[in-house]
């Protein structure tokens, strides 16, 4: 299959990149953000994270190595859609198992190439991450402007609902039994915790702090996930009841819920981290990370201030004894982690599971499970 | 931790002349060091013996030597100037090798000097192949099975004891670009490649090594800091399997094929690999072979150094790894250095880049006849081009459109042959493969013969029957901004792409007017370093001046690609379409188009058509310049005599013109760069055979015969002129016999045998012939003299080959002044060097036969150098012994001399003898020079001539009996046997002198060094800077 019937890409700030829609003529829209991985597309759009979003690749060649069942993120394409330089289909890569857009085009997944990707970057480094959509060529601008506009805003929107598993999902182990609040897991959490031996127990998200005590955790885990972590307030209200109970950690959404759960706020950055080259350095070793982001949004230090410039961990107390922001990001000084060491819990923004991007953090996960005892 | 203070003053060392293997890209990285360290208030000592490297101009170190890079000049100045500390990482695998020599020897702990960036340990770890092994396995990191052998023998009893197994690779140690290594598919050739292998380690010792051919090879360029914080630059992937030496593949970044898991797990190794080797700090490169089949990860090699990939890396992404290697080698963190580009994030984090950059090889076996042009583990390249474009198709074709190959590749009409050419991996494969596409050949096909990833292959395809994708859109241009747009990128770094109509282009300029300096594109033989050294230097002048300076260029490996050289970069092919393009955007005040050396001035003539103002010397005057006709009518108004020549159309016409003017003669076609297919022709036997082998005169190729000046001295000048006068900055004498290509002859500056009425007459003609020209800023003017008579053998009103180094012999910046002379400064407001001083230079050139198997290696009208050094001393002798070592032929101390001469030069010759022979050295000579030598009761061995039987000289030459040889070469025969003479000579490392200036000059330089070694003297000093 190949780019066939043209089509454009419309923000809501009017903006308009024509490109050519890949497979069937359809439409649709979310939040346009962008990543700047050039490997792990497959793994992007099967991350649960990127629920309700429109992901443009800033790699310009998208599809090169085809696609494979061990790439997959979850069990389904999350994003909505996808916007490409220059898309390809090829399936003879070694690993390929199918070619990308058919991939794509069988899962539902809106696909449009051809694109002036950059252009449409800066537009939203500038303008911020906004609604946007993915239309066929014959469709009325102002038709799709109307669209767009009818879109939610990502911002107050409970994504985590709607990809969280309905009923507990087990994987058995002999190790450290983690039980997982799973507002979108990724399949590479669940291996990194699998690789260690862990039992492991998805629970949904709606699940109350009484309903994770009773399956006995040595570990709490809190997943990541889609939306504005102000909108899932009912799980911020669990976790609180959780916090210092048993250990707790967490990886992006769940790093934010704890946040949240001890006072701090968060906020949506202008235009999201998403890639796979942000440095992240521990405050308390002084060790930078090269790391996988992915999340629209962020939290504000204890002061409420959205950069963090001190190059010390910032204490403050909370209702759980000492709080550390313990990690930030140098791109732009966001707070990217989080320690309680006296209620036994650690969360961090971004992706040490890595999958797609680098596997330098992968450690934490070790000092995830020491926390289990 | 923030910058040292416990150290003041650091030695950097450069990588010298420039050969295959180690070029331009090591002056690119020492300038960015030179620069971050003098901007961090260290005190700078650089040495590096090549004259056409920006870094050792003046301005760019507290202290230039121009020195021999061997160990005892270098111990010499570091005894003169005691620096704190030395940084051996940024000058190529000869600053390592130089490093680990001075650390062995005890210099450096004698003067207290550390290394830093690198210790002598880690180094080991790296470079050692042996001890690379062991720490790479004790690491749990696969390496393909390799033995360590000193011997054949050894090599063979291992394959016999199944310790090794066919086919294999061979390895020198410590050498660069893989010099002297191959592949070894049967017993035989693997006992002929580790004998190669042993005798061109410096340490007699070679890897051989699993053959991984036909796998993946990539390469990952890593960075690490004292705090053991490392980061990817970059990822390339070769798009030619392993087998080919990297440096000669076609490469691509970023990585294309590999899934997100392959490319982390090369990730995780490459920096698991700079650990464990222990690179304190800087800049190293990772060298990968992935198995397609199931992405088995082997590692091939690691440099502990920035290199000519980390170059290639640094013009991709916009990381500028030279430079950050020198602000970590002092002490500063990658978190502490700002991204150059954003200046909004730290340096502590991986280039993600949105577009695709491909490199390609330039080669020249057309200059080495008889060569083999396959390509093997061994480089063979003499240059590249890179290119960024949106798509790997447009980012390709960009790259093909800047190779300026002079002979399109050969593509045999029948599709069989072509298939089977595609077997063999030469410079031209690219090109069959992309014709054999365009015939309907399937993928398939192709894949099985060169084993080239189908996804490269399914892109060529596309290229060949679909074109570039460009169609219907707009060409934009596009910043170069390590974050792919994430941040906004302060630096003017861009390339064209072509997108939606409509588009924006992200140039951003001010007010200034605008000077577009056109480079020199790839490097290659006769036109290299020398005219990227010019162009730079006009970019300097442009911005002095008040104006933007905008270059334009392809050549990866060069200081004028450089962010930081112009005010606005455009990494973009040098053809005219590409050229317009810039101009239409920049609307400059004028473009530059003499320093670029041909490639620019091909440009001229269409820019001029085209209404784009050029600066300084008029079109015309280049045209009158290049035309025999019209220059000859010129200079004959001026009353200037050429060597006796003609013009032919055919062949015919060509031996008619001959026999008028006289053997022997000088042939050559018109418009040619560096002498290609240039020759003597003794007799129309000669003529005939030159006509039927290279080329056929026509009337579209006019074919230029020419008196060839026999026993001439020939001199080069380079000369500037204003409009209403002209300085003539450098007279420059041929230390080599007549008939040898300007750029392969040894020079002095200033001359040693001319008087000075001979002199005046010289500065007189060039100041006419420049005037009449029309000259406005550079020109080169090459004369021969014979029988006391001055010819112009030709003019350029260009920057020319020599004007870096006339520019360091004087101490003046010839580039720089003719850039203001060309935005309209006059002469006189310039300041200009009074005479030559006290000093003497000496040019020489440094040859790559040893690259070229099966090419003789001969001298003549066409240039083979890949590059040059420059000897600087009190007096000829020293400055030529000086060049003679800086170039890899170190005058020898004592052992036997071989003097042969011509019947004219017989006096002399038993003068020179008496010399040698007081200086303890052995004679011998031919019969004639023997029989002179011994009437003045010097003792002299005789020796056969060539063709007289065994033994003669060159079977003196193979069995290593002999030290020295002097040999002036005069007609036909003579000449013959001079050049096998010399091809020995070559083979065998051994200095082989030409002329009677400069046979004296080596008795009395070998005398001098024989009294210890002389006063080491920065150009600081010399030109009193």
């Amino acid at each position: 299959m190949t780019a066939g019937t043209p089509g454009y890409v419309l923000l809501e700030d009017g903006s308009r990149y024509d490109g050519l829609l890949c497979g069937p003529e359809t439409s649709g829209t979310g939040e346009v953000v962008f990543n700047t991985a050039m490997t792990g597309y497959q793994e992007a759009v099967t991350d649960p994270s990127y629920a309700g979003q429109v992901i443009t690749f800033t790699y310009p060649m998208v599809g090169n190595y085809g696609v494979s069942e061990e790439a997959m993120e979850s069990d389904r394409a999350h994003a909505r859609g996808v916007i490409m330089r220059e898309a390809k289909n090829g399936d003879d890569a070694a690993t390929a198992e199918a070619g990308w857009l058919d991939w794509l085009a069988d899962r539902g997944v809106w696909a449009i190439t051809g694109v002036n990707t950059r252009a449409l970057v800066r537009q939203i480094r500038e303008r911020g991450a906004m609604r946007g959509g993915i239309f066929p060529a014959g469709l009325d601008p102002d038709e799709a402007a109307d669209r767009v506009e009818a879109e939610p805003s990502m911002a107050g929107a409970d994504f985590a609902s709607r990809v969280t598993p309905p009923e507990p999902v087990e994987y058995p182990g002999d190790g450290p039994h983690v039980v997982a609040i799973d507002t979108g897991i990724k399949a590479s959490i669940v291996g990194q915790l699998r690789e260690r031996g862990c039992r492991l127990t998805l629970l949904p998200c709606a699940s109350g702090p009484g309903v994770v005590l009773e399956r006995d955790p040595d570990l709490i885990f809190l997943a990541n996930g889609p939306g504005d972590p102000a909108a899932v307030d009912r799980v911020v209200a669990t976790v609180r009841d959780l916090v210092g109970k048993r250990p707790l950690v967490g990886i992006c959404l769940g790093h934010q819920l704890l946040c949240r759960a001890v006072g701090l706020e968060t906020f949506k950055l202008p235009f999201g981290h998403r890639g796979s080259n942000h440095p992240v350095k521990d405050l308390e070793t002084g060790v930078i990370e090269i790391t996988s982001q992915n999340h629209g949004f962020a939290v504000r230090g204890p002061g409420g201030n959205e950069r963090i410039e001190a190059d010390e961990p910032v204490r403050w107390q909370t209702d759980f004894g000492e709080a550390i922001l313990s990690h930030i990001n140098l791109y732009d000084r966001t707070v990217e982690g989080l320690r309680l060491p006296e209620a036994d819990a650690m969360t961090v923004q971004h992706h040490p599971e890595a999958g797609p991007g680098p596997r330098d953090s992968r450690h934490l996960f070790d000092r995830f499970l020491e926390l289990a005892g | 931790m923030p910058r040292r203070d416990d150290i003041e003053k650091i030695m950097l060392i450069g990588s010298g002349p420039i050969v295959i293997g180690q070029a331009a890209e090591f002056d690119y990285s020492g300038v960015q060091a030179c620069k971050v360290l003098l901007e961090e208030g260290y005190e700078v000592i650089l040495v590096n013996s090549n004259p056409a490297t920006i870094m050792t101009d003046p301005e760019f170190a507290s202290r230039t030597y121009v020195e021999p890079l061997l160990p005892g000049p270098v111990a010499a100045i570091i005894e003169k100037e005691r620096p704190d500390a030395l940084l051996p990482t940024l000058g190529g695998q000869t600053a390592l090798n130089l490093a680990m020599d001075l650390t062995a020897d005890g210099t450096l702990e004698e003067f207290g000097v550390e290394l830093i960036g690198a210790n002598r340990e880690a180094i080991v770890r790296a470079e050692d192949r042996e001890v690379f092994r062991r720490v790479m396995s004790e690491a749990g990191i696969r390496i393909p099975w390799s033995l360590t052998v000193e011997s054949v023998d050894q090599a063979l009893g291992s394959l016999d004891e199944g310790g090794a197994s066919l086919p294999a690779i061979i390895r020198p140690a410590f050498t660069m670009g893989g010099q002297g290594g191959g592949i070894a598919e049967t017993r035989e050739q693997l006992a002929e490649v580790v004998a190669k292998g042993i005798a061109a380690s410096p340490i007699g010792q070679v890897l051989v090594e699993e053959s991984v051919i036909g796998w993946g090879e990539f390469e990952l360029e890593v960075m690490r800091d004292h705090n053991d914080n490392v980061v990817i630059i970059c990822s390339i992937e070769n798009l030619d399997p392993m087998g080919i030496h990297t440096g000669d593949s076609i490469t691509v970044a970023p990585a294309q094929s590999l899934t997100d898991p392959v490319y982390q797990s090369l990730r995780d190794t490459a920096i698991k690999v700079i650990r464990e080797v222990g690179v304190e700090t800087g800049g190293s490169n990772v060298q990968f072979a992935v198995n397609p089949a199931d992405g088995e990860i082997a590692v091939i090699e690691m440099n502990p150094r920035v290199s000519r990939s980390s170059a290639l890396a640094s013009k991709a992404t916009g990381f500028p790894i030279a430079k950050m290697a020198a602000k970590l080698a002092v002490g500063y963190a990658l978190e502490e250095i700002p991204n150059d580009i954003t200046r909004a994030t730290p340096a502590s984090f991986e280039p993600t880049i949105d577009y695709v950059v491909t490199k390609i090889p330039r080669f020249a076996f057309e200059k080495f006849p008889g060569a083999e042009d396959s390509l093997s583990t061994y480089m063979q390249s003499v240059g590249e081009v890179m290119s960024i474009g949106r798509t790997f198709r447009e980012s390709f074709a960009k790259a093909m459109a800047s190779r300026e190959i002079d002979s399109p590749a050969v593509i045999p009409d029948s599709t069989d042959q072509l298939l089977e050419l595609l077997s063999v991996p030469t410079p031209a494969r690219i090109d069959q493969i992309l014709a054999a596409f365009a015939r309907g050949v399937d993928e398939e096909e192709v894949h099985s013969r060169t084993g080239i990833d189908r996804w490269f292959l399914g892109e060529l395809a596309a290229l060949a029957t679909e074109g570039d994708g460009t169609e219907g859109l707009d060409r934009i241009y596009n910043a170069v901004d390590t974050c792919a747009a994430e941040f906004e990128a302060a630096t003017p770094y861009y390339y064209s792409s072509h997108e939606r109509k409509g588009s924006p282009s992200e140039i951003r300029r001010g007010e200034r007017p605008s000077v577009v300096i056109l480079g020199a594109g790839p490097n290659r033989i006769g036109q290299g370093i020398e005219f990227d050294y010019c162009c730079v230097h006009a970019a300097m002048t442009a911005r002095e001046c008040g104006r933007d300076a905008v270059m334009v260029n392809c050549n990866p490996e060069t200081v004028s690609t450089d962010y930081d050289t112009s005010d606005r970069l455009y990494f973009e092919p040098l053809t005219l379409e590409h050229v317009l393009a810039i101009c239409d955007r920049e609307q400059p005040e004028g473009v530059v188009v003499q320093f670029g050396g041909q490639t620019p001035l091909k440009l001229a003539q269409g820019l001029k058509e085209a209404g784009v103002p050029l600066l300084g010397t008029p079109v015309e005057a280049i045209d009158a310049a290049e035309d025999r006709a019209k220059f000859g009518a010129l200079i004959d108004r001026l009353g200037i005599k050429p060597p006796p020549y003609g013009t032919a159309l055919s062949a015919a016409e060509a031996e008619g013109i001959a026999s008028g003017i006289g053997y022997p003669l000088l042939v050559r076609p018109s418009f040619v760069l560096g002498g290609r297919a240039m020759e003597i022709c003794y007799s129309a036997e000669d003529l005939a055979g030159y006509l039927e082998t290279h080329v056929k005169a026509s009337p579209e190729h006019p074919l230029l015969l020419d008196r060839f000046l026999e026993n001439a001295i020939e001199i080069d000048v380079d000369a500037l002129c204003d409009g209403d006068e002209v300085f003539v900055a450098g007279i420059m004498q041929h230390v080599e016999e007549a008939g040898v290509h300007s750029g392969d002859s040894a020079c002095v500056l200033p001359p040693m045998s001319i008087g000075e009425e001979t002199l005046d007459e010289i500065k007189a003609a060039t100041s006419a012939i420049a005037m009449e020209l029309g000259v406005i800023g550079l020109i080169n003017i090459q004369y021969g003299l014979a029988g006391g008579e001055l010819y112009v053998i030709e003019a350029n009103p260009r920057a020319s080959r020599t004007v870096p180094f006339v520019s360091k012999a004087v101490g003046a910046p010839l580039a720089k002044i003719a850039t203001r002379i060309m935005l309209g400064e006059k002469l006189p407001e310039q300041d200009l060097p009074g005479g030559n001083g006290a000093h003497v230079s000496v040019k020489e050139a440094v040859l790559p036969f040893s690259r070229f198997q099966g090419s003789d290696p001969v001298l003549g009208p066409e240039m083979k150098s890949t590059g040059e050094v420059i000897g600087i001393g009190p007096d000829f002798p020293t400055a030529f012994g000086k060049a003679q070592a800086a170039a890899g032929a170190a005058l020898p101390e004592s052992g036997t001399v071989f003097i042969s001469v011509t019947d004219t030069d017989k006096a002399a010759a038993t003068q020179l003898a008496t010399r040698f022979h007081d200086l303890g050295f052995s004679v011998v000579a031919t019969a004639g020079t023997a029989q002179a030598i011994s009437r003045m009761g010097i003792p002299v061995k005789t020796i056969k001539k060539l063709g007289e039987g065994s033994p003669h000289v060159v079977d003196l030459i193979e069995n290593r009996q002999c030290d020295l040889l002097i040999n002036t070469p005069t007609g036909s025969g003579a000449r013959i046997d001079g050049n096998e003479i010399r091809t020995s000579a070559i083979r065998h490392g051994i200095p082989c002198v030409t002329t009677l200036t400069g046979a004296s000059a080596a008795g009395r330089a070998i005398a001098a060094n024989l009294q210890g070694p002389g006063e080491v003297v920065s150009l600081q000093e010399l030109h009193g800077g």
